[in-house]
């Protein structure tokens, strides 16, 4: 493991501060976990807020660099840190890999973050939360089975761990664990899952094994 | 240089603007009618690029002002949101998600504004969409990616319609007004310390691409009282006089107002 001086502000149940918990296991790059509880509000501290105007997990800090939003920070870490790399080489695949990362992260995972769900919660009615996120996780799953149905091998691009996997992984996860999807109609994403299931790198990163977990 | 090999094809690019094929060259032959036309800096010849793309779509008016600034000649494929194109058997096998906007260059079909993006950033890399520097860049992505992920998301058509069916067609505007001001807030602190005549410096970059659409529909569409964003507001007057930026903007588009 490579030593450094990098702080990541995450958040145990966030899907994005996973994926970057990922790259840096895949990285090999050492980092200090820093919690920030979301439930008590405690993005919106003084001290976070200077930090990351954002008010996001995860956002991560490398001595006097501070960068926030997921795909921001595993591209500074790809620039940065390029051993293990997170994009293919060849023009079509890297093509497909942004293409999955963003689905999931503009099309999925927007529709289930805590703001938005206590803001659909608040004007639908207690439990129409849940239909809104998996009506939005079903739509983008489907499109990513058709995406990477021509592409995948052992993993999204291939046979090789690129970027799409690192938005994968966590994304499943979630439906799986807090959302109770039936994962049957997406076959291949479930291929997918298991294969991540296998990799200590993304094991490692789960909601389970961060040092803020709370089991429900 | 790079090499990839492609069908028996042999591709290669050069960092200029020039492309050369080696052995059989495949092109789509298509008529153009008045709904498909190319870019206002092209006659009528020919293009591997399509971009099929709504007027009103602010994910489409990035993609177009990259191209412009790389000066990339493009076919214009119109479809109509309103009517449901989208969801036509020829665009679904194109775009998995429905969604426009999506680029066709040759065999390659790329969906997702910013896979795009960086799909031409890789390409074709003439007039860069990101600076050297490392802080710089992380900047860029960040502006990019919230505006992509934390903003537009909540205010498409798909989501309006939604809440609208849902909650009710008042509170369609003041949510889609409640995210974008929330998130228009948020890029006033993070750009403040690295903007100057463009959101991070002197010249434009990928971030100034999801900015200028996102506060046009701020402006234009969505009534935003955009003076609780001074940065945000000199910003677009900036881009204001930008021809690439101006002629990707929605009241230039071949189909503007048609769908």
């Amino acid at each position: 493991m490579e030593e450094t001086q990098l702080k990541l502000y995450s958040h145990w149940r966030s899907s994005c501060s996973c994926r970057v918990g990922i790259g840096l296991n895949l990285k090999r790059l050492k980092y200090e976990y820093k919690a920030v509880n979301l439930v008590k509000g405690e993005q919106f501290s003084p001290e976070f807020s200077k930090l990351n105007p954002l008010n996001f997990v995860p956002a991560l800090v490398d001595g006097d660099i501070v960068v926030a939003d997921s795909f921001a920070i595993l591209m500074y870490l790809e620039e940065k840190y390029p051993q293990h790399p997170l994009l293919p080489q060849d023009l079509h695949k890297r093509a497909i890999n942004y293409q999955a990362a963003n689905i999931v992260s503009a099309n999925i995972q927007p529709f289930q973050n805590l703001v938005v769900l206590k803001y659909i919660e608040e004007k639908c009615g207690s439990g129409e939360e849940l239909a809104w996120v998996k009506h939005h996780i079903e739509k983008g799953f489907a499109a990513l089975e058709k995406l990477l149905k021509d592409h995948a091998g052992k993993y999204a691009t291939g046979d090789e761990v690129f970027l799409a996997d690192l938005f994968l992984a966590p994304q499943i996860h979630a439906a799986l664990k807090w959302f109770n999807m039936d994962m049957t109609e997406f076959p291949l994403l479930l291929r997918l899952n298991d294969a991540y299931n296998e990799l200590p790198a993304f094991q490692d990163a789960m909601p389970e094994k961060q040092p803020d977990y709370i089991p429900s | 240089m790079t090499w990839q090999v492609n069908r028996g094809k042999i591709v290669y690019s050069v960092s200029c603007i020039f492309v050369v094929f080696l052995g059989h060259l495949e092109e789509d032959r298509e008529q153009c009618d008045s709904e498909q036309r190319v870019n206002q800096t092209a006659t009528m010849e020919e293009s591997k690029l399509k971009l099929y793309s709504s007027w009103r779509s602010s994910s489409s008016s990035r993609v177009r002002i990259a191209l412009n600034l790389k000066g990339l000649k493009y076919e214009y494929k119109a479809v109509n949101l309103l009517k449901g194109e989208q969801f036509s058997p020829e665009f679904s096998k194109l775009s998995p998600l429905n969604y426009v906007p999506t680029l066709v260059d040759g065999d390659m079909v790329v969906v997702e504004s910013f896979a795009i993006l960086m799909y031409l950033e890789d390409k074709y890399p003439q007039h860069p969409l990101l600076p050297p520097d490392l802080k710089k860049r992380a900047i860029n992505y960040q502006a990019a990616s919230f505006v992509s992920s934390s903003i537009q998301p909540l205010q498409n058509l798909v989501e309006q319609k939604y809440i609208a069916e849902e909650v009710g067609s008042d509170e369609k505007l003041s949510w889609v007004k409640h995210h974008m001001e929330k998130g228009l807030a948020a890029l006033e602190k993070l750009l403040k310390d690295h903007a100057a005549k463009y959101a991070s410096g002197d010249e434009v970059f990928l971030a100034d691409l999801f900015l200028a659409p996102q506060i046009h529909d701020a402006l234009t569409r969505f009534n935003v009282d955009m003076t609780q964003f001074p940065l945000l507001l000199r910003l677009n007057d900036a881009y204001n006089e930008l021809p690439a930026f101006q002629d990707a903007m929605p009241e230039k588009q071949p189909d503007y107002l048609q769908s």
